[in-house]
């Protein structure tokens, strides 16, 4: 209850000093729009906002889901696997170093103006946190307990399932947690390159048309879509890895 | 020679290029109590973790059998901290070596019996369903006591088990160690003379460096022991000062 409220009291303040600003210094709206006129916008468009909202909630939690997904397959893959290590892991350093933003209108290119080149954006953004984080509570399960399991003559695959996996969920849940706070931005990347829909293609047309108001009332669902995820997430991670 | 025995023949181990052990024999009589005492960084933990096959870092040879096989596949090894698994819960953390064994599925509804019956004489039957967290240290102890009787082992490899925990506590525990695993074959190192005059039949002081080992006291009264019964309490003295001699030598 605390939480929410402090939570609640900031917001307000920043509003507050935001409406203040914008009162004080009478910056124009096409520069800088004031938040009652940002929510005067976000009721009167709130049909088109919420159409646009759809596509890009879905790339988000697509992107999300199979980001983890891949992560975790990888993960596992890497340190199950010796040989896999030595080759895939450097790879995957590498394929890090190209920034999203600049591979994003081939993936637009080879895989269309629709949900799937959003999707893959996200992915690839997702998956390397995903990814390191499961590989590095893998190698980093506790000695005493491997060597508990192998006090009990536990095969490979018996302490890889019932010990370094469950042992690893903490430092995965911090990758998804990761994950989480970036997926909205690898869908609004996606979006932004090339899409004729979301909340990004929004924002993108408002603001070429200096509709100011209309670019900030989308982001403003952009943030409480991210926020919601974070959040959820957060709560999701807490209450099924607690150790 | 004893034949039923645990014989450690030969051994020898380094330990990141230091000589631990050299040419080291022992024989433990099989089917009683053993207690290992010295001075911290002698090689205690060392040697269980050799008897257990545990020192994959070490350089080792030399064969540590009891009845012709080797001890590890005979053996179950509690160490100093509870290592209970904190997303299982104190049933399935005592039931974790049925798991990782993969046994037939009706040994498993017979090892699921015999795990609530020994945690039930544990004093655990109603805290079978928490979680480590919610466990006092002794309580955890106990299940950690419990998941390593129901790996039914004669060979029990016991590391400073109990020295985390307070007087009163410890001094139950012993008591529950001592009734549980009667008849097995226990190498207990333990730091706490008291501890060891209570609970082991032969005493032994590890030593020097290549290590060495020398019987400092046999008893042949029950254990649990009283401690403050005379003979124990000067055994316990005895042994005090002999430790006291080997720190003064390795000084």
């Amino acid at each position: 209850m605390n939480k929410i409220f402090r939570f609640l009291t900031l917001i307000c303040l920043v509003l507050g000093f935001w409406q203040a600003n914008v009162w004080y210094f009478q910056i124009p709206d096409y520069l800088l729009p004031d938040p009652l006129h940002i929510s005067q916008i976000l009721f009167e468009k709130r049909h088109l906002i919420f159409q646009h909202s759809l596509p890009t909630l879905l790339e988000i939690l697509l992107g999300f889901s199979f980001g983890i997904l891949f992560g975790c397959f990888a993960g596992l893959s890497v340190a199950l696997f010796k040989p896999l290590r030595r080759w895939f892991l450097p790879a995957l350093v590498i394929s890090q170093a190209i920034p999203t933003f600049a591979i994003a209108p081939l993936l637009v290119l080879w895989l269309g103006y629709g949900l799937t080149s959003k999707v893959m954006t996200t992915v690839i953004m997702i998956f390397f946190p995903v990814a390191s984080a499961f590989y590095d509570g893998l190698k980093n399960t506790p000695s005493e307990w491997l060597d508990l399991a192998k006090s009990m003559q536990a095969s490979r695959w018996r302490t890889f399932y019932y010990i370094r996996i469950p042992a690893a969920l903490p430092e995965l849940a911090s990758g998804i947690r990761i994950a989480a706070a970036i997926a909205p931005i690898g869908a609004i990347i996606g979006e932004w390159v090339g899409s004729s829909r979301g909340l990004g293609y929004l924002m993108i047309t408002a603001n070429a048309r200096m509709q100011i108001d209309l670019m900030f009332a989308a982001l403003c669902i952009l943030m409480l879509l991210a926020l919601a995820l974070y959040f959820g997430v957060d709560k999701g991670l807490q209450r099924w890895v607690w150790w | 020679m004893t034949t039923n025995a645990i014989l450690i023949s030969n051994l020898c181990l380094a330990l990141q290029g230091k000589t631990i052990f050299s040419n080291f024999n022992l024989e433990l009589p099989a089917g009683c109590w053993s207690a290992l005492l010295g001075p911290s960084g002698i090689g205690k933990t060392v040697l269980l973790r050799a008897i257990m096959g545990l020192n994959a870092d070490a350089h080792k040879s030399g064969s540590i059998l009891l009845n012709g096989k080797p001890v590890y596949q005979q053996a179950a090894y509690m160490a100093q901290t509870d290592l209970l698994l904190p997303w299982l819960t104190v049933l399935d953390n005592v039931l974790i070596g049925d798991r990782l064994q993969n046994k037939q599925k009706h040994f498993a509804r017979q090892f699921l019996e015999t795990a609530l019956h020994l945690l039930d004489k544990a004093g655990l039957a109603k805290t079978a369903h928490l979680y480590p967290h919610q466990l006092s240290g002794g309580m955890r102890q106990r299940a950690a006591l419990v998941r390593t009787l129901l790996q039914d082992k004669p060979v029990i490899l016991m590391d400073e088990p109990f020295s985390a925990l307070d007087a009163v506590t410890r001094h139950s525990l012993q008591n529950l160690a001592a009734e549980l695993l009667r008849n097995k074959t226990v190498i207990l190192v333990t730091h706490d003379p008291a501890e060891a005059v209570r609970l082991a039949d032969t005493i032994y002081i590890m030593h020097g460096s290549p290590a060495a080992v020398t019987v400092a006291a046999h008893l042949t009264s029950l254990m649990p022991r009283d401690l403050s019964e005379p003979t124990i309490l000067n055994a316990q003295k005895a042994l005090l000062q002999q430790l006291l001699d080997s720190h003064s030598e390795a000084a």
